[in-house]
């Protein structure tokens, strides 16, 4: 279907390692005009500044232009317009559409009636692939491989987006999880049966002290309060997965630490100027990765 | 001397026998039979040996395709069809539960796209071992069978 990105799994393994590939060369030289006179659009139904300034860069730094909108209140949809005819309106102003969207399933729809390809940048709770593909990259350019590496992941794990796809995603590459989340927030079975059908091995804790001495990436999410059903569980739990400085004494020389962001209390201050502290190159690299997508959806060099 | 209703046999048609009576409505939805123009007898709650209650549907005239009656396939697995022609069954039709459902099944997702913009719906079935789940193409959860709501 036309070159669209819905979610991680429209990519195979080698279509994955390609964008890496590509990413790379856009890091040693993200200034280029090879998306001149190229219109891209960015339809963000709902904000997320971060992630459309991140695309828009990508995009204005290989001399393309950007059309679009941040918030469904300025848009058409305000007035009522479905979905479909707003893609359809965008895609005869656009070549690729890249689309933000509060309900799941937005982006495959839209993928589905586009003329255009669609790139998704999140719909809801479902996928959100260039992120992924950015964690993908972070730990590719830190660990020099994705195979084989102990991939330790913190916090929300049942309801956690980039988490469930960094799953998908790294499958491909033999790896070891191990799952630390609290009680009420534990990787879901669904997950962990895709492990065990892929021959990955994992394993749970609800400890994250002292528990990660072996790994290679500790990937953090934050643990929100209004993911509890038992508040005062929340209460008793809500520090026991904050990352502080003084637990990488132990840790290996090559682990990473890495944050979808943004961050709250779940990453202390102190790490920051740890050289095992990742996250903020971690967005820099979501820079080059989105570029790698657009130019491979618009089948650009 | 008991009256009874006489069913007439169809000379040519369909006949579905053997539909759980709970079922029997949700038959006629998905077969959209209250558009079909052709002579349609219902019938329900009736004593059934292999099922306890039974209900029955026949239309005259009307071979049903087998991309129709698959869709049946969903709710009532073990129904029977039967072909007829002049007054002979001629297909005793299986039910395969086809690898996508177009449009009969609601998402359960209160957040999935399709239950707020007019996009039909479509679920992939996915058969892991005896047990059939349904996901949707769009937000991309999975039902099982018997969570399954027809809309």
């Amino acid at each position: 279907m036309n070159n669209s990105l819905v979610s991680i799994t429209d990519y195979s393994k080698e279509e994955i390692l390609s964008i890496l590939d590509s990413a790379r060369d856009f890091e040693l030289n993200p200034d280029r005009k090879t998306l001149d006179g190229r219109v891209i659009a960015t339809l963000f139904f709902e904000p997320s500044t971060r992630t459309r300034l991140s695309f828009e860069t990508a995009v204005m730094r290989l001399g393309g232009s950007i059309i679009g909108f941040s918030d469904a209140a300025t848009s058409s949809s305000s007035k009522g317009e479905t979905l479909n005819d707003t893609i359809h309106m965008v895609s005869s102003y656009a070549d690729v559409i890249v689309m933000r969207h509060p309900l799941e399933g937005a982006a495959r729809f839209a993928a589905e009636i586009s003329p255009v390809p669609v790139i998704n940048a999140g719909d809801g709770a479902n996928q959100h692939p260039s992120q992924t593909l950015l964690d993908l990259y972070s730990i590719f350019k830190t660990q020099g491989t994705l195979e084989n590496l102990n991939i330790c992941l913190v916090g929300d794990l049942k309801y956690g987006r980039t988490v469930h796809s960094l799953i998908m995603a790294m499958s491909h590459f033999n790896p070891t999880f191990k799952f630390i989340a609290p009680e009420e927030l534990k990787m879901p079975e669904e997950y962990k049966i895709f492990c065990k059908k892929h021959n990955i091995s994992f394993s749970e804790s609800t400890e994250l002290t002292d528990n990660f001495n072996d790994a290679d990436i500790l990937y953090m999410t934050r643990v929100q309060r209004e993911r509890f059903q038992d508040l005062m569980e929340y209460e008793r739990v809500k520090n026991v997965y904050t990352l502080k400085n003084d637990m990488l004494y132990n840790t290996r020389k090559n682990l990473k630490i890495l944050h979808p962001l943004p961050r709250v209390t779940e990453i202390d201050p102190d790490v920051d100027a740890n050289e095992k502290a990742y996250y903020f190159q971690q967005a820099k690299n979501g820079l080059y990765v989105r570029q790698a997508i657009v130019s491979k959806v618009l089948g650009v060099q | 001397m008991e009256k009874k209703l006489k069913v007439a046999a169809l000379r040519d048609g369909t006949v579905i026998d053997h539909i759980p009576s709970d079922k029997l409505f949700k038959v006629v939805q998905i077969l959209h039979l209250d558009t079909c123009l052709n002579q349609i007898t219902l019938a329900n709650n009736l004593e059934s040996k292999k099922i306890g209650s039974k209900g029955l549907v026949k239309i005259a005239e009307r071979a049903l395709a087998e991309n129709e009656t698959n869709k049946l396939a969903l709710i009532c697995p073990d129904a029977k069809i039967n072909i007829i022609r002049d007054f002979e069954v001629i297909e005793k039709r299986p039910l395969f539960l086809p690898d996508e459902i177009v449009e009969i099944v609601q998402c359960a997702n209160p957040k999935c796209i399709t239950n707020h913009q007019p996009v039909q719906t479509r679920f992939d079935v996915i058969r892991d071992e005896e047990k059939v789940r349904l996901k949707c193409r769009y937000c991309e959860r999975e039902i099982s069978r018997e969570e399954v709501k027809i809309k």
